[in-house]
């Protein structure tokens, strides 16, 4: 096992890539700790899986380095690399039974026998499938086949890291939990280095203890789940993680001063006058209703969800909306908005930008 | 679920009754019907019972060419199928060169059977053939007119040109239907090449191979044109095949009971050897 260091690694599937566009994945520099479990979240097209088959040596990078510890892996094929992956798609031997094909990966490596049936037992109860291990695998259901490919990808358990691309796409929601569970479990028992891939939030943040963002071939953000809700980088993470996502709001801002719509709005501290397209954005569950003063406020429709409410409505045009905890009551009519100065954020073009205190 | 029961839906078959009858069962009959019946002429028939069948079974030519037919489909299965496979894996996958080998892995299937069998013939001969007259002046004794191992030699070779394009195409079919996650897998794996034929392209090619398989059997079994034109069945008998028999005995010689029989025999070996084929394959693939 060893940390992964991507060194000014950029990918494009062009010959001869020009324009910002041609490049899947911009050039990146970043390291992925031994032992971390990540997430790597985004939408769909926006290179997790480029990345991913970078790791595992499936593709070769256009540019920069791999490197697994101190050693230089870029050109290693993908059997050298030791790296076990999972795909979104199930992929089973057909011909195979079960027990065949968990045994197939530790088999290719030359493992003797006992210690390949120890393996593959301790493999088929994680999966719940010590029943079915003697049934051949053409004629199982898509999870069962998708339950071996996970299978078959930790069944190794001396690799350098456990790729998931979205593994779990096919599998039915109660089971989708129990293998999460499984996969937390396998990490901290054997403490592989895990990434995994997908574009539903709510698995990143309870899989992972780092999420990195993605968004058009570029890393936005790393950080702890917390982290990313409380100040993403980006109008990206602020949008995709939280539901409903930051609330974002043109705005003139001049000292501790947000301007947006001709109120003002106090922010908790200072920022140096920036230029570019700025934006405030806030969380829907830092802005409170009110009936004094405040941003003018414009409800569209309640959607109770449970244990909170969600206000759908626009603030100047923009969508806005604000989340209210059950047991919180709601005037009955408000036009107006208050803000949590210490949880607004400012970002400039699209990026955060610190307060000038902090950045001092 | 109640269903109710109409009896004129039969009627709706109807259409599909009539076109299997005028097309396969009626001609057949008629076949059937010269099988058990003798004549001498003056379209006079008398009944025959199963004595032409019986003549047919016992006839030594028959059991020889026979033979030589099971004979001639095996090594025709034996090359073509693994040569097709091969030669499908190292196909290109895609781009401008994937589409020039297709057509040139079409052009053998699209030329009639005489003309191949015509090619071969020249291209055969000692005198004026550039294969027989190159490997006369290598010094190698090369005759198909009169060598039995030769004329062997040539037909096989000749149908291993002409069809072995279609097993290929049939498994390149089969090899692009796979998708690209399993070769991903597998390399995670760490599988061998071998590992990957014998665990995931082989198994996905098992319905092209089916049919790739039953057609190769069946038409290999038929063949007529193409040793027809370039031995004739000859030296002696030695290429002379089911159905170079046949015709010999049918149009030839005008035997027309013997040669019914004879086509019957021929057309039910054919059926049930095609049964065996396909029921051994789809047993292996359904054992779960």
């Amino acid at each position: 096992m060893a940390q992964i260091t991507f060194d000014n690694l950029a990918h494009s599937y062009l010959a001869a890539p020009k324009a910002d566009p041609d490049w899947a994945l911009k050039p990146m520099s970043l390291t992925w700790r031994d032992g971390g479990a990540y997430a790597l979240l985004g939408s769909s097209g926006c290179g997790k899986t480029t990345l991913l088959n970078i790791i595992s040596g499936l593709l070769h990078p256009s540019r920069g380095r791999v490197l697994f510890g101190d050693r230089d892996v870029t050109d290693l094929p993908t059997a050298e690399r030791n790296i076990a992956q999972v795909f979104q798609f199930p992929v089973v031997y057909d011909t195979m039974t079960v027990r065949q094909n968990l045994a197939f990966p530790l088999k290719n490596r030359g493992l003797p026998a006992d210690q390949i049936a120890a393996r593959v037992d301790a493999v088929a109860r994680m999966i719940g499938m010590t029943d079915t291990l003697d049934r051949r695998a053409r004629g199982l259901t898509a999870d069962a086949k998708q339950k071996i490919s996970l299978g078959r990808g930790m069944v190794r358990q001396d690799v350098n890291a456990i790729l998931f691309d979205e593994p779990l796409t096919v599998i039915d929601p109660q089971m989708k939990w129990e293998l999460r569970t499984q996969l937390k479990a396998l990490h901290r028992e054997f403490g592989h280095t895990m990434i995994y891939v997908t574009h539903d939030q709510t698995e990143a943040l309870t899989f992972a203890d780092e999420v990195v963002v993605m968004s058009e071939g570029r890393i936005v953000q790393a950080g702890t789940p917390q982290s990313l809700f409380d100040a993403p980088a980006h109008t990206f993470v602020g949008y995709f993680i939280g539901s409903p996502g930051m609330n974002l709001l043109e705005a003139r801002v001049e000292g501790a001063t947000a301007h947006v719509a001709g109120v003002s709005v106090p922010l908790a501290a200072p920022y140096a006058t920036p230029s570019g397209r700025v934006q405030i954005g806030i969380r829907p569950d830092a802005a409170r209703p009110t009936t004094g003063d405040g941003l003018p406020f414009r409800l569209l429709r309640t959607e109770d969800v449970g244990h909170h409410r969600i206000l759908r409505g626009e603030v100047a045009g923009a969508s806005f909306n604000l989340t209210v905890p059950e047991d919180e009551p709601i005037p009955a009519t408000f036009d107006r908005i208050t803000l949590d100065p210490a949880r607004i954020g400012v970002f400039v073009d699209d990026w955060r930008i610190e307060p000038l205190e902090r950045a001092a | 679920m109640d269903k109710p029961v109409n009896n004129r839906a039969w009627f709706l078959v109807l259409p599909v009754l009539v076109l299997v009858a005028f097309s396969a069962v009626i001609p057949l009959m008629t076949v059937v019907n010269y099988s058990v019946q003798d004549t001498f002429g003056n379209n006079q028939f008398f009944w025959n019972g199963l004595g032409w069948f019986q003549e047919v079974l016992e006839s030594d030519r028959i059991r020889a060419a026979l033979g030589r037919q099971l004979l001639f489909s095996a090594i025709i299965l034996a090359i073509e199928i693994p040569l097709g496979i091969f030669i499908a894996l190292n196909m290109p996958k895609r781009g401008f060169w994937a589409s020039l080998v297709l057509v040139l892995m079409a052009l053998p299937l699209l030329i009639p059977w005489n003309v191949v069998g015509t090619i071969w013939q020249v291209f055969g001969r000692v005198d004026i053939g550039l294969l027989g007259h190159t490997l006369a002046m290598l010094g190698i004794d090369y005759n198909y007119v009169n060598d039995p191992w030769d004329a062997w030699a040539t037909i096989i070779v000749m149908d291993v040109w002409h069809w072995t394009s279609l097993v290929a195409l049939l498994c390149y079919a089969g090899l692009q239907s796979i998708p690209d996650a399993y070769y991903q897998a597998a390399r995670i794996d760490q599988a061998s090449r071998w590992g990957v034929f014998r665990y995931i392209e082989l198994p996905k090619m098992q319905g092209v191979l089916l049919i790739a398989v039953l057609l190769r059997f069946m038409d290999s079994f038929m063949i007529y044109t193409e040793p027809f034109v370039v031995t004739g069945g000859g030296p002696g008998n030695a290429t002379t095949f089911l159905s170079i028999d046949l015709v010999k005995m049918a149009i030839g010689q005008f035997d027309l009971g013997p040669a019914a029989a004879f086509s019957l025999i021929y057309f039910l070996v054919i059926l049930l050897i095609s049964w065996v084929f396909y029921t051994v394959m789809t047993v292996q693939r359904d054992r779960t």
